[in-house]
């Protein structure tokens, strides 16, 4: 009996070593794959002429296969849904883990889930049939569909992810700080910011670069406000982003072109390998400090 | 228990007999990725005309599927393009099943109403850059169109000759997408396959000839590209293959093609 236990231990123990495999099987192909499939194209253009080259021209009699227009657009893109997002996103969060009353929390919070979960492919929908003509009406562009379009619909798509995150972190705030501060005399605003936000800045980085992360990787809803022409990023041009890029060629590519659209993915892979190793440094550090 | 296990075996062994005898049965055809539609539609309904009949379509494009049946590697190639001198000459010959329309649209309140093919050539490649300059308000030109690759740029930039040459400001990646942009931006202009066109947007007449079925089919509305079956010449196609051959160029197809959003040719056209 003792035995049949044993071996029903066992036997579980394996089933989930071998599901749990799974996932890091999943994450080492993908790997794999794109770094195979992603170098030989690179290896033909030349690393400096593909990453610094200013020209993409994948059909023309002579293509030219260059992506620094794709790698400044996610730049700048991220960082503009950044310098948007994050404000507001910081200052909800606040208001939400210490001035709220506990019934407008609860409505605002699951807002805020709710927008976590809207299809990406709405946000550009929306986006390419509000946003686009508002941009071309109000800044008398003769096209909406810009880098600055897709910076505000990524603000939006990334304010969940930085609310959400944030809150956790400054409610778990240990008490004893703010009453401590509360008791020394300061105002409930002064405690927030020089108390309790400072106590919690690791796990608001942390929500930052998560924010980051959502905004480097997103496509559907960028295709469909940005215009996807493979320009130099300006603001109110039609821009194309290193997603964008490989997801709007890829039905039809063939030979070299599909090759570089690999390698289009594998430099948008090792951004966000970068942006999850700083995640972790500074979830690392959350837990430390 | 033993004699169902049996019979379910050699159920299973007689199916695949017949699979197999049914990969002998098959059409492969290769090439042009606008032909999609309609060369699904016209393999489908011949799949269920002639059970046990394979059909295959690889998309691959015009180039490549004139290279593969010239190779011997399908036996159909599709090209979305006439054939050219030195491709007819290396032992090609071509058969038209279909002809596609390319619309010029612009947004319904815009008052332009007609351009010419080299006018519409000079406003893709930013010559031309204000709608005023062809009878228009005064708003800069939104240029529209489809990205690289796309079988219904490839046809438009051959056609007005701006091959490599477009300045756009947007590029779409589906024929809905430049409907609906144009359709919401007053001074866009945009190409796409005739028989996606809707109310939303304004399709403007071409050299004075507005695209329609007829006239796409009399050739009159310049901005349009055959569809084209490519075989080799002088060579016997395999049975199943002429079959195949034989009704899509028969008046039959032509209710399936222009479902598919093309145009089955006149009947002399057949003929050539």
């Amino acid at each position: 009996m003792k035995n049949g236990k044993r071996v029903f231990e066992t036997a579980v123990h394996g089933i989930f070593l071998v599901l749990g495999l799974i996932t890091v099987a999943c994450v080492l192909l993908i790997t794999v794959y794109l770094v195979i499939s992603g170098i030989p194209a690179i290896r033909e253009i030349g690393l400096v002429p593909f990453l610094f080259g200013e020209k993409w021209a994948s059909t023309a009699a002579e293509p030219s296969y260059g992506i620094l227009p794709f790698i400044l657009t996610s730049i700048y893109g991220t960082a503009g849904a950044i310098l948007l997002g994050v404000p507001i996103g910081f200052f909800a969060a606040v208001y939400l883990a210490k001035a709220a009353s506990p019934r407008v929390k609860a409505v605002m919070q699951s807002a805020v889930s709710l927008l976590a979960g809207i299809p990406s492919v709405v946000y550009g929908l929306v986006g390419m049939l509000v946003l686009v003509p508002g941009i071309r009406k109000l800044f008398h562009v003769p096209d909406g569909s810009s880098l600055l379009a897709a910076m505000i619909v990524l603000a939006i798509m990334i304010l969940p992810s930085i609310i959400k995150v944030s809150v956790t972190a400054l409610e778990a705030v240990p008490s004893e700080y703010e009453d401590a501060s509360l008791a020394l005399g300061a105002t409930p605003v002064e405690t927030w910011f020089r108390v309790s936000v400072p106590a919690a800045r690791s796990g608001i980085a942390a929500a930052v670069v998560l924010g980051v992360g959502r905004a480097i990787g997103e496509a559907m809803a960028v295709m469909m406000v940005s215009g996807n022409v493979p320009n130099m990023p300006s603001l109110f041009q039609s821009v194309r982003f290193l997603t964008t890029a490989v997801a709007s060629e890829m039905s039809y590519a063939s030979g070299l072109q599909r090759q570089v659209l690999f390698s289009i993915a594998l430099v948008l892979f090792l951004f966000i390998m970068l942006m999850n190793a700083t995640l972790n440094f500074f979830l690392k550090r959350n837990k430390e400090g | 228990m033993k004699k169902i296990f049996s019979l379910v075996v050699a159920l299973m062994m007689a199916l695949t007999v017949c699979s197999f005898a049914a990969a002998e049965n098959t059409v492969s055809t290769d090439g042009s990725t606008s032909m999609e539609k309609v060369v699904g539609a016209l393999g489908e309904y011949f799949m269920e005309q002639n059970p046990g009949v394979t059909f295959t379509y690889n998309p691959t494009g015009s180039g490549s599927g004139i290279t593969a049946v010239q190779e011997g590697r399908c036996d159909i190639g599709l090209s979305s393009r006439a054939l050219k001198d030195e491709e007819k000459a290396a032992g090609l010959a071509e058969t038209v099943v279909a002809y596609d329309g390319i619309a010029i649209i612009v947004h319904p309140d815009n008052p332009v109403a007609d351009l010419s093919v080299e006018t519409i050539g000079k406003i893709y490649t930013g010559e031309i850059t204000n709608w005023k300059e062809v009878g228009g308000n005064d708003a800069e030109i939104v240029v529209i169109g489809r990205e690289a690759g796309s079988g219904t740029r490839d046809g438009f930039e051959s056609i007005t000759g701006t091959k490599d040459a477009c300045k756009y400001r947007q590029e779409l990646t589906a024929t809905g997408d430049v409907i609906t942009t144009v359709s919401q931006n007053p001074n866009a202009i945009g190409y796409a396959s005739l028989a996606s066109v809707k109310d939303a947007v304004k399709a403007v007449t071409v050299d004075g000839v507005a695209p329609t079925e007829d006239t796409v089919k009399d050739g009159s509305y310049v901005v349009q590209r055959p569809f084209v079956f490519v075989t080799r010449e002088g060579e016997a196609l395999s049975e199943t293959a002429q079959k195949f051959f034989d009704f899509a160029t028969s008046a039959d197809a032509a209710e399936i093609i222009a479902a598919a959003g093309a145009v089955a040719p006149a009947d002399e056209a057949v003929q050539k």
